[in-house]
């Protein structure tokens, strides 16, 4: 699709949205953009055997902005319409208040990157062609263990169109596909259930969910579950924490990711303000949030201010190098923007986010590393995390994971909350291991109300010490 | 009782963001008769409105000021007991129309569900004409500069209360929503509401941290505020008290929970009780009915019916009529959530599948002579992420709050975690407060457990 089809999808000219910008700036506003928002998601789910549920749901709309300095004033419509958009200009025009006003020059066609290309839009897939994939995992499911007895599948795709204009100059847009199948099971041994689940997650078309990845979701959601039944709880207190490659790079999400986002630090609410150039972790630490992995969660081609988005190093060779910026962030810091700028929708006004945050493999071998542990776990997969910001406390909840005793895995263990201190936890990351992995599940990250997808990576990671929710 | 019956089943002329009650009316008549011509047996739509305002001062300065409005429309399709729900926000006539043939169509490719039909009549409310009075009706004379002044005031309160305060984030948001629900097999009935909302957060310097703490209230009337000076004092107090918090060593401590954060302890309590949860045996709940599930302290009630009350309703979201319910009697389980599909596949009457204004039984002691009675303890003020596992009880959360010696806050502590299983928690429930949290639908004091887990150092 090119600029005209995008300007089509939502029926307006390049001349009415000069003409809404206009009235954005009409108080004396600095800077206005406009953001036009299409979205359709659909969800089929399979329960007690069936495809017995499907969902489906449409978002239309634009959001305006404006900014008078650090200040930002918003609205948005759900009907676009010249006089609906200008309208909405006009309420957020009033954030600023003075004489000046601003020239907007010709637009001109800003063309975004192209990370997530798929085969077929999902607007072209219809229901009946995704039924089949459920009930065949549903069947793999019930065949591969007799404890088994419920097992919950759903299936989502979303495709989101966007058109972007500023009143710098800029217009541009993006096509935003994704997809997820999870899997949940129950299972059930002498009268002790169990659940756990499994999901796949991605800017990815149908052509994704292949044999291999469908047995997958199967084997891991049912692997899980059954594992439960061994499991116990670790002691309760402080000890030596070993990351599992892949999804525990929501240490780094919760950690450091948070606390590096621009606002908070502009704000000077945030524990990492003032450590840009500093060295906060040994050499062998790098971190990165990236927006340019092909077909991850968190990848984005532009952001939601209509800048390109990049691999952004938070922390190279333990020193901390680039907070994640917005707009705002950008200017305040005199720094160019880093591609942060995201919102859940055309609701919400942006601010400095996430997209796929990891961390470089290091010199370390996995085995070396568990060999090295004395008394701790090995935390191998989460459900949530969640940081204070200023304080700098972070936690995340671990689902399953191992006791690790005197160099050797001993037994597996559920259920129990991780809490650290981010810039402490840095300073403790002592071995960090050469088997990368980004996961692959569907997160979603909050923030003041909005979610957004993103995507983490960790390779094995030894951390010094943790406190670990146990008893 | 109101009635409603259209005259036309042509598209309505007038679909926009300001829609009358009887605009709204003829509207889901329209979308019953489309789909069922379509094929649909039954039909259920909602018709919803919103304007919305929000905006928050920031260090001297209006940092962002938000205003919208907004509306939508879902349905639910039953073909010959298939099913499928679809909401859109696009009420362009064309878009409108493909919409539900859409949404007709895409049930079709389902398996039947003989338990997929709209609630019978008899679960219907009878009469529809109580007022809940849950509208504020001055919510249009309240102006730009009002909202303004509001989160000023007590941003201005907050900043003074100590030098050592590094921010102040005031916010105030308010909301004014109407909705229409109507079934094919009949039932309809309106809704109309106002919500704010108001409150501030505070960071403060310590060392290299910046502890944070905030205070948040909500009501359906504007007037129904605490002072500006409660609510700064208890926003910059928090974050200030928070000065130099450490873990303390691990073990089993008294634990007395301030009333608002008791509130995540009652919802984990809550989310095992629902039918979907007991059918799909994700409960560790399941076949508890009229067996202790908690000391004999505890005491809930569901009650629809508070005037004014944030989770007021005469019906709930699958329009089954509201009434008043005992969820735990001294410790002991009455009833499961129950709404109409699950019930039916468990062979149980529905009960509305949801909570409402939920009431703890109180107790007649403060939190200050609480913790003189427990002597020393941890008073958890504050949860930081962690998660329970409703299938088997088990549960960890990170916390924040102080340790209290002889009676007395002692110091306050941080990066700890909170553990066990919910089986033997609720059992270890030795006392409720006197201090029901009041800006919240679910109405809980501070609460008090004897020798929980902590892990710290």
């Amino acid at each position: 699709m090119n600029l005209q089809d995008y300007l089509n999808l939502f029926g307006v000219s390049q001349e009415t949205i000069r003409q809404v910008i206009t009235e954005g700036l009409s108080k004396g506003g600095d800077y206005c953009d406009i953001f036009f928002q299409h979205s359709s998601s659909d969800y089929i789910g399979l329960e007690d055997n069936d495809v017995n549920r499907a969902h489906s749901n449409i978002d239309l709309g634009v959001g305006i902005r404006v900014l008078n300095g650090n200040q930002t004033g918003y609205s948005f419509t759900e009907v676009i319409a010249p006089e609906t958009m200008k309208k909405a200009a006009h309420t957020a025009a009033n954030i600023a208040n003075s004489k000046s006003r601003l020239e907007i020059p010709v637009f001109s066609e800003h063309k975004p990157a192209d990370y997530y290309r798929i085969k077929t839009p999902w607007e072209k897939v219809e229901i009946d062609q995704k039924i089949p994939y459920l009930q065949r995992i549903n069947q793999k499911v019930f065949n591969l263990d007799s404890r088994v007895i419920k097992s919950k599948i759903s299936f989502n795709n979303s495709t989101t169109y966007i058109l972007f204009a500023n009143s710098e100059g800029r217009i541009t847009y993006d096509y935003q596909p994704m997809s997820q199948i999870s899997v949940s099971c129950i299972a059930e041994q002498n009268g002790q259930r169990e659940q756990d689940s499994f999901n796949l997650s991605g800017r990815r078309g149908i052509e994704f969910f292949t044999e291999l990845n469908i047995e997958r979701l199967a084997n891991e959601a049912v692997k899980r579950t059954v594992a439960l039944f061994e499991a116990g709880k670790p002691e309760a207190g402080e000890m030596e924490v070993v990351l599992a490659a892949g999804s525990s790079g929501i240490l780094l999400h919760e950690a450091i990711g948070h606390g590096m986002e621009a606002d908070f630090n502009r704000k000077e609410i945030s524990i990492f303000s003032d450590k840009i150039g500093k060295a906060v972790a040994e050499s062998f630490v790098t971190i990165v949030d990236d927006g340019t992995n092909a077909n991850v969660r968190g990848s984005i081609n532009i952001d939601d201010e209509g800048n390109d988005t990049e691999k952004t190093y938070l922390v190279e060779n333990g020193i901390m190098k680039s907070y994640l910026h917005d707009r705002l962030s950008a200017k305040h810091y005199g720094v160019k923007p880093t591609g942060s700028g995201r919102r859940e929708s055309f609701r919400h006004m942006p601010l400095p986010r996430m997209r796929n945050t990891y961390m470089l493999p290091g010199p370390h071998k996995k085995d070396e590393i568990i060999a090295s542990v004395k008394n701790g776990i090995m935390a191998e997969t989460f459900t949530n995390g969640q940081v204070m910001i200023g304080g700098g406390d972070f936690t995340f909840y671990v689902k399953s994971g191992y006791l690790i005793k005197n160099g050797k895995i001993e037994r597996p263990i559920k259920d129990v909350n991780i809490i650290g201190n981010g810039p402490e936890v840095l300073k403790n990351i002592t071995m960090v291991a050469d088997d990368f992995q980004m996961t692959e599940g569907g997160w979603t990250c909050g923030k003041d109300g909005q979610g957004v997808p993103v995507s983490m990576g960790l390779p094995t990671v030894k951390v010094k010490q943790l406190t670990v929710g146990g008893y | 009782m109101f009635s409603y019956k259209a005259a036309s089943k042509q598209h309505p002329e007038k679909i926009n963001k300001m829609m009358t009650k009887t605009e709204k009316e003829s509207l889901a008549d329209y979308i019953i008769d489309l789909a069922k011509k379509n094929g649909a047996n039954e039909v259920a739509v909602d018709i919803s409105l919103e304007s919305e305002v929000s905006l928050q001062f920031r260090d001297g300065e209006i940092e962002q000021l938000q205003e919208s409005q907004q509306s939508g429309i879902s349905i639910k399709v039953y073909a010959d007991h298939k099913y499928s729900s679809h909401s859109t926000n696009d009420l362009r006539k064309d878009a409108l129309k493909q919409f539900v043939e859409r949404a007709v169509k895409s049930t079709r490719y389902l398996t039947a569900d003989k338990f997929r039909e709209l609630p019978e009549q008899k679960y219907y409310p009878k009469n529809l004409g109580r007022d809940l009075n849950l509208l504020d009706s001055d919510y249009k004379n309240i102006s730009t500069e009002d909202r303004l002044n509001i989160a000023r005031e007590i941003h201005d309160l907050a900043k003074a209360e100590s030098d050592k305060i590094i921010s102040v984030a005031a916010g105030y948001g308010d909301a004014i929503f109407s909705s229409f629900k109507a079934h094919s097999n009949g039932f309809s009935g309106h809704k109309e509401g106002t919500i704010f909302s108001t409150g501030a957060e505070v960071t403060v310097k310590d060392d290299d941290a910046r502890p944070e703490d905030y205070y948040w209230v909500q009501s359906r009337f504007k007037n129904k505020f605490p002072s500006p000076e409660f609510i700064a004092k208890k926003a910059a107090q928090g974050a200030l008290n928070k000065i130099g918090q450490s873990k303390i060593k691990s073990g089993a401590y008294n634990m007395l929970v301030e009333n608002r954060a008791a509130i995540k302890l009652i919802s984990m309590l809550l989310s095992p009780l629902s039918a979907s949860a007991i059918q799909q045996k994700s409960s560790y709940l399941d076949g508890m009915i009229g067996k202790s599930i908690a000391s004999e302290k505890l005491n809930i009630i569901d009650n629809p019916f508070i005037t004014g009350g944030l989770g007021s309703r005469l019906f709930d979201g699958e329009g089954i009529a509201a009434k008043e319910r005992t969820i735990i009697k001294d410790g002991v389980l009455q009833q499961y959530y129950i709404d109409s599909y699950y019930g039916k596949k468990l062979g149980m009457e529905p009960n509305g599948g949801s909570s409402s204004n939920l009431i703890l039984n109180t107790g007649n002691q403060s939190v200050d002579e609480m913790m003189n009675r427990l002597g020393n303890g941890i008073f958890l003020t504050g949860f930081n992420g962690g998660n329970s596992n409703s299938t088997t009880g088990d549960f960890s959360f990170g916390i924040s709050g102080f340790y209290f010696e002889n009676g007395k806050l002692a110091k306050p502590i941080n990066e700890m975690n909170l553990s066990g299983n919910a089986k033997d928690f609720w059992q270890q429930l030795m006392e409720v407060g006197n201090d029901p949290y009041p800006y919240s639908k679910w109405l809980v004091p501070s609460l008090v457990f004897e020798g929980v887990n902590f892990s710290g150092l």
